[in-house]
């Protein structure tokens, strides 16, 4: 057998499931691409000219590790006034490289050998991978179309064995566009202080929460100190090549997630550190306006996709809607390149955030909306094409 | 998001979009959005649907010049008189009246260098109120009411991303 220089933690992962989707869809560029978990808005101006005079005026150097002193206390402030959330700058935030670093800090900072994390199911494609290479186990919870996509205390409760550290959650999520409450919440919340486990909770998409408001997971009541709270600036002000975000949490936990960062990252790109600080600044009347437009893309969106006949729940958040294809009789990945392959246009399988995401695509509303009517009226010829090879197969 | 300020932002943008469209995009039904514009309109909100043209990509095209003005002001009318008499010429695309060294500005629009400062000089520069004008002549417009009149910069993405 032929020798391997790989690792058998890094062996145990399997490639993503995006990957060869992606590989795939890069051969035909000219496809309507409703497959982007980014935004597509160019990051709005008066940011950008942030970064350019930052170049200028000669910052280019190495921060502290925990991140440019004046941009932790614009997050601190900016918690204070969305979540009434007192942080406090110097021990209890830390910058990171965009949420996905700020993630696997924290695993690696509170996991031994053999821990559990429990996950909520669909969710973004790293948070598995993350726990396996920190050395824990991850153990999936299946969140459902019955309960909106949302998880339930109920289930998270059966999954809780004596090696459980953590639950992780990402809500307003990717990839279903669901969103939580704060009583969904608080019944989570519950399970973790009787059980003593930490909350750690992504809310990268928290500013693109429509029809209601965001509840800030650490401001339930007896939680701060046991959750991280992850966050960051690609998704609310179009940053994500920047790559920068945030962690919010109890000094201890902070201080250890610093350590392996000082050692591994040693501190953020400086030039983005600038540009955040004018996010959080001056930033706030062009993310309204984004969100606007994505509100009204969401709704040309789901009522597209419930007319050509693909039952599509009505996320209040992110900006992913998340169809059943189970009318179809096809798979996820199957539906997805016949659809690439025949129509041209690219949607990402729902079975790779997880297993509980088959039978779904992820379709992503982060697109122009003449790319949005030309994807659904290609959709439905899709759907009728298939329809009469289904007639044609009984016949 | 108030159902008017969410019609006017979508219009603003796209006076040509479908009255079915702004539906989907609000959540509304048609008939909603019919009775919505309808009151928008009869009440003065919506002024004109207009077109944001480059004209300098058109032979025989415009030009265009920025007048500002010094008036010397009547006792009882103030800047209203001058300004209602200037705003009458369909030369004068716009109107304003602006702090600094001067009082008014105008953006005069006409076929030819010259029919310009003819314009000015005949019936602007002529008339009681007004003591001084300056005129710039607009060599290139680079944005024209919040459009920009060059390419458009796009997005550098990858077609999927998780």
């Amino acid at each position: 057998m032929k020798r391997t220089w790989i690792s058998n933690v890094v062996q145990s992962v399997p490639p993503s499931g995006i990957r060869r989707f992606f590989d795939l869809a890069n051969q035909l560029p000219d496809a309507i691409s409703l497959g982007v978990g980014e935004p597509d808005f160019v990051t709005p101006w008066h940011i950008r000219e942030a970064c350019i005079h930052a170049l200028e005026t000669g910052y280019t150097s190495y921060t502290t590790n925990q991140g440019l002193p004046e941009l932790r206390h614009e997050i601190a402030n900016a918690f204070h006034r969305d979540y009434s959330m007192d942080y406090d700058p110097d021990d209890e935030i830390l910058v990171t490289t965009g949420v996905s670093e700020g993630i696997d800090l924290v695993v690696r900072s509170i996991l031994n050998r053999g821990d559990e994390v429990i996950i909520a199911e669909p969710c973004y494609v790293s948070y598995k991978p993350t726990v396996v290479f920190a050395g824990g186990s991850p153990v999936t919870v299946a969140a459902k179309l019955e309960d909106e996509f949302r998880v339930t205390a109920d289930r998270i409760q059966e999954k809780i064995t004596e090696k459980t550290r953590a639950i992780m959650i990402n809500y307003p999520n990717n990839p279903t566009g669901a969103t939580m409450g704060k009583k969904d919440l608080e019944e989570i919340a519950d399970v973790a202080i009787d059980h003593d486990l930490l909350i750690i909770s992504d809310e990268i998409y928290d500013k693109l929460t429509y029809d209601g408001k965001h509840t800030c997971f650490s401001s339930l009541n007896g939680m701060k100190e046991n959750t991280i709270v992850f966050n960051g600036f690609s998704k609310s002000h179009a940053m994500t090549g920047l790559r920068i975000g945030y962690a919010l949490g109890n000094s201890e936990i902070i201080s250890a997630m610093t350590k392996i960062h000082q050692y591994t990252m040693l501190c953020s790109p400086i030039t983005s550190q600038m540009a955040a600080i004018d996010a959080l600044r001056n930033g706030d009347v062009e993310m309204e306006k984004m969100v606007r437009e994505y509100d009204r893309r969401r709704h040309l969106i789901i009522s597209g996709l419930n007319k050509i006949g693909l039952d599509c729940f009505c996320g209040k958040g992110a900006f992913y809607v998340f169809p059943s294809i189970a009318s179809t009789g096809m798979t996820s990945e199957e539906f997805a390149e016949r659809l690439l392959l025949e129509k041209g246009v690219a949607v990402v399988p729902g079975d790779v955030f997880g297993d509980s995401g088959a039978g779904f695509l992820r379709c992503s509303y982060a697109a122009s909306r003449a790319d949005i009517k030309e994807a659904l009226r290609r959709m439905e010829e899709f759907l009728a094409s298939i329809q009469h090879t289904v007639q044609y197969n009984v016949a | 998001m108030d159902l008017a300020l969410n019609v006017l932002e979508i219009i603003e943008n796209d006076p040509k979009i479908d009255i079915s469209e702004i539906a989907s995009l609000t959540g509304s039904s048609d008939g909603e959005i019919r009775d919505c514009i309808g009151e928008l309109e009869s009440n003065g909100t919506i002024r004109k649907y207009k077109t944001v043209i480059d004209w300098d990509t058109v032979n025989n095209g415009f030009v265009y010049a920025v007048i500002e003005i010094k008036v010397s002001l009547e006792r009882e009318t103030g800047y209203n008189v001058v300004a209602d008499r200037i705003s009458r010429f369909p030369e004068v695309r716009s109107v304003r009246l602006i702090s600094g060294d001067h009082d008014l500005s105008l953006t005069v629009r006409g076929k030819s260098m010259k029919e310009v400062a003819f314009f000015v000089a005949e019936k602007i520069a002529t008339l009681p109120q007004v003591q001084s004008t300056a005129t710039h002549f607009v060599l290139k417009t680079y944005k024209e009411d919040g459009v920009l009149l060059h390419e458009p910069e796009h997005a550098h993405r990858l077609p999927i991303v998780p």
